[in-house]
């Protein structure tokens, strides 16, 4: 029930000039904040003076290896480029404001919500989705380990809280239990998963050490 | 072969698929990132919708201008919901929807919607009875027994306050629906819990026969209640399509609105009052209790629950509130019910100076299912280690954080829904098994596929199951945890029969009866003799070209003694206290259910973990809070209307009540009863813990402190 889009389809011009807030706002979730993310990635927001939009301009995003030309308005923030423009739709748009972590993907080695991204701000960094992490049709060690400890019911958070864990165990690679509750307290489950996944992470760690996802 | 086929289930110890703990087998499509939600899609030609909803709890529209909203380039139709004169009565009710080329501008056109309003009176709280004032509609006083005669005898009366609020659903996928109405034709891709009848109800709506709407829908991002319909903004979505063209228009709610209108679970307040024995025998039960949901009022819980005392005087009044309104919640009324009664029951416990746990015990008699419960109270106390770290109310250690033990205990109904299921045996051998029915995350495509593979002799991967598609037989919508049992008996019976046309045709080759064959093990086999057999791609190819193709059906009401209802449910929790900081932290909870026949245990057990997870959001964080200065949700967001994260739930241990006497009822379901009496169990362990009540949840820091000071005041 899908098709890419074209990547290079000319967008419908605006008038408007409404664009969108960057930083929304930052709360204190039940958890912990994902990383400090927010304010890493605002630190590299685009150089001063530069003025582009509010009509769509050409941007170019690496995802998952792969460049797509994109012509978008400056106000698309990273996940609706993935979702909307793109048919990157693993990545979830759930709260819309960096608290629940649905939409988490890798950018340059980082975990980062993608509904805080402006897309413009996402060009020249590798954008890796949960699209790019399985290779050769066989999952991923961190997506295995889910499905072993039946860490997922609806699924909706499932591939954001996937990424958070690969982020994690990229940086972390011997978590225990309790690292594992302070570490991914940026991500919320609706359905109550957080059982099966506390166990699945310490799977995953092991597997991923033992390089057999080399 | 006999007139009737025999379905009823395989014995226990002759399952070889069912019973056994299984992967769900959408689970990598799930954790790829590859299951396709149908907010997830896309298409060249889509549009993308958006709502203009109300900004004040209460105002007419006196006028309402769309003009520049429709000269914003890229805007497809704009159509005013809430014309002048409309009187709106919530904050974030619709009043016009907008069709555009990108997400973006959607939103942006509904911004230059310009309208005016006549601002009227709104109450959007109903905490406090005194002030709703006319808004307030009583039921009538119900008397059983004789109340005034037994809280005079009584040796001792209790009295307490209670309090649990609304809160909202917050399905991460929002409500909302893909929709291309293309000449007399409507394709839908909805996000339901209802997939086989949400076509007839947006038929009913917009006009079309139902015949015409095809609706699929592959996974759904949550529903607990609130997913069922079309809803007011698919039925705008439809129309926003039609305007367009017949381009199909994506229409999902942002958070703020989702939060806002997309359903909620109604309050439920109460002034207890009970009186009993020394021995811990209740004898009589007050209550004045009242609740809203919205406009419409509130939803009536039944107290008191599970414990039917003798003598009884209740007087309930629903709230009418200018607030979003109420759905089913996973377990409607059940968990309000729940926590004002077992409060009140633990707070008598407390007066009396008797451990809890006895005092449940002793009124089991006035319950529907007393061997059920003092089972399963005996099995939670011992997974919980009750009678090694219970301690009367207050004496939770000298320290700053004090520990403490709760318990509650829940019914439920569940059920089988009505459904139809096909079954085809392909002369190739593979088997396909369709229903339209869905899988809300509760394993429902595992459980369907271990049916069919159990009954057929089969693995699990040697079964292609079709769910999720309008033009399939229909089945139930996924609600009051009916789903298991409607769609394991529907498939029992498709594959049984189909089965039974497998054995006509190999019968002769085997040289034996139809009846005298069995399936096992991926032979057909004469009956105890494994020697005459068949593989079972052989016994296919007897099929010649023509495929088998049986049905099977499931009937709520009559289902044959396949599926059954009501069940019990003991929950119990043990927390700590920080008096200092007021936080409770949960160190565990127990967790035991019956419930009937268990397909799947592994997919059972996650449902029972996320209900246990779902109270402790209940209990600890979520309140939907509105204000009545403004008459808007102070928190239509996900960082202040809290849920558990995964440092928050401590350990939980689920003790699954499967014994051959639960399982020849059948499967009940259990997405519900496992949701329930965890609210109130952390409630009772927070009183054991910090030596006083705290009688409103959720029990956050500053309600904690609040009550240690009212307390040392």
């Amino acid at each position: 029930m899908s098709s890419k889009k074209d990547p290079d389809a000319p967008k419908k011009p605006t008038n408007g000039f409404s664009r969108r807030g960057f930083i929304r706002g930052v709360g204190i979730g039940t958890g912990a904040l994902g990383s400090g993310l927010l304010v890493e990635t605002a630190a590299e927001a685009a150089p001063p003076g530069a003025v582009a939009g509010p009509a769509a301009v050409p941007v170019t995003l690496k995802i998952n290896g792969k460049p797509y030309n994109l012509n978008l308005e400056p106000r698309v923030t990273l996940i609706d480029a993935l979702r909307n423009y793109l048919d990157y739709t693993g990545a979830k748009k759930v709260c819309d404001r960096a608290t629940c972590g649905a939409c988490t993907v890798i950018m340059d080695g980082k975990v980062v919500y993608s509904c805080t991204v402006l897309a413009i701000d996402a060009q020249g960094k590798d954008i890796q989705t949960i699209e790019g992490i399985s290779q050769n049709g066989k999952l991923h060690p961190v997506s295995a380990a889910f499905v072993n400890h039946d860490a997922q019911q609806c699924g909706y958070c499932t591939p954001g809280f996937v990424m958070a864990v690969k982020g994690y165990l990229d940086k972390h690679p011997n978590p225990t239990y309790e690292d594992v509750e302070k570490g991914l307290g940026g991500n919320l489950c609706r359905c109550g998963t957080y059982m099966g996944i506390r166990p699945a992470v310490l799977e995953a760690a092991k597997e991923l050490k033992g390089g057999r996802n080399a | 072969m006999p007139d009737t086929p025999n379905y009823s289930w395989p014995p226990m110890d002759k399952r070889r698929v069912m019973g056994k703990p299984t992967k769900r087998v959408d689970g990598a499509m799930k954790s790829s990132g590859r299951a396709k939600y149908s907010s997830d899609f896309t298409q060249k030609d889509l549009l993308f919708g958006a709502l203009l909803t109300s900004p004040y709890a209460h105002a007419r529209v006196t006028s309402i201008d769309t003009s520049e909203a429709e000269k914003l380039p890229g805007v497809t139709a704009v159509r005013v919901i809430a014309s002048a004169g409309t009187e709106l009565q919530w904050a974030g009710q619709e009043m016009a929807s907008v069709a555009a080329e990108t997400e973006e501008i959607a939103y942006e056109a509904t911004r230059k919607i310009k309208v005016q309003y006549e601002v009227l009176p709104h109450l959007v709280r109903e905490d406090d009875l005194a002030k709703a004032g006319a808004r307030a509609k009583p039921a009538g006083e119900t008397v059983k027994g004789d109340p005034d005669k037994a809280f005079q005898e009584a040796d001792a009366v209790v009295e307490g306050h209670y309090g649990i609020p609304v809160i909202t659903h917050c399905c991460l996928e929002p409500h909302g629906n893909v929709m291309e109405w293309k000449g007399d034709k409507i394709n839908l891709y909805p996000s339901t819990q209802n997939v086989s009848g949400i076509g007839g109800d947006l038929a009913n709506a917009v006009k079309v026969p139902p015949a015409n709407i095809k609706v699929n829908m592959q996974y759904i991002g949550g529903g607990f209640g609130s997913k069922f319909t079309s809803d007011l903004w698919g039925i705008e979505a439809a129309r926003l399509s039609k305007a367009s063209g017949g381009r199909p228009v994506k229409l999902f709610l942002d958070r703020a609105t989702e939060l806002q209108i997309a359903g909620n679970r109604p309050s439920g307040f109460a002034n207890v009052k009970i009186a009993g024995k020394k021995d811990g025998t209740i004898t009589a039960w007050q209550s004045e209790s009242w609740s809203t949901g919205g406009i419409g009022g509130g939803g009536s819980p039944p107290i008191p629950y599970v414990f039917d005392f003798p003598n009884q005087r209740k007087n309930h009044t629903a709230v009418s509130t200018n607030c979003g309104g109420v759905r089913a919640w996973r377990a409607p009324n059940h968990q309000q019910a729940c926590y004002l009664t077992d409060t009140a029951i633990e707070d008598f416990a407390a007066k009396i100076n008797m451990d809890p746990l006895e005092v449940f015990e002793k009124n089991l008699g006035v319950t529907a299912r007393a061997d059920v419960y003092r089972a399963q109270l005996q099995k939670g106390a011992e997974l919980i280690d009750w009678q090694k770290l219970w301690h009367p109310r207050g004496q939770g250690g000298s320290g700053t954080l004090k520990r403490g033990l709760g318990l509650a205990i829940s019914t439920w109904g569940g059920g089988g829904h009505n459904s139809q299921c096909r079954t085809k045996i392909n002369p190739d051998g593979t088997v396909e098994v369709e229903l339209c029915s869905q899988d809300l995350g509760t394993g429902t495509r595992t459980v369907i596929t271990m049916v069919a593979a159990e009954t057929l002799g089969l693995p699990l991967g040697a079964v292609t199951l079709k769910i999720g598609d309008s033009s399939l037989p229909p089945s139930g919508a996924s609600g009051g945890s009916t789903t298991v049992g409607g769609v394991s008996s529907s498939t029992r019976k498709a594959a049984v029969n189909a089965l039974a046309k497998l054995f006509d045709a190999v019968a002769p080759a085997l040289g034996t009866a139809a009846d005298q064959l069995e399936a096992v093990d991926g032979r057909i086999q004469v009956k105890g003799d494994p020697s005459k057999s068949l593989t079972w791609k052989a016994a296919c190819q007897k099929l010649g070209v023509n495929p088998i193709s049986e049905m099977g059906e499931n009937n709520q009401r009559n289902p044959g003694g396949l599926n059954s209802s009501g069940v019990g449910g003991v929950q119990m929790a043990d927390v700590s206290v920080d008096i200092e900081t007021g936080i409770v932290k949960i160190n565990k909870a127990v967790a035991v259910q019956d419930i009937g026949l268990v397909i799947n245990p592994t997919t059972a057990q996650s449902q029972i973990h996320g209900g246990c997870i779902m109270g402790i959001c209940a209990a600890l964080f979520e309140e939907r809070i509105m204000d009545q200065q403004t008459g808007r949700m102070l928190n239509p967001d996900m960082e202040f209307n809290k849920i558990a994260g995964i440092g928050d739930i401590g350990e939980i241990v689920v003790h699954l009540d499967i014994t051959p006497e639960h399982d020849k009822r059948g499967p009940v379901g259990l997405g519900e009863p496992a949701a329930i009496a965890v609210i109130t169990a952390i409630a009772n362990a927070t009183a054991n813990a910090i030596g006083v009540r705290v009688p409103e949840i959720p029990l956050t820091p500053n309600r904690v402190l609040a009550a240690l000071e009212r307390r040392n005041a």
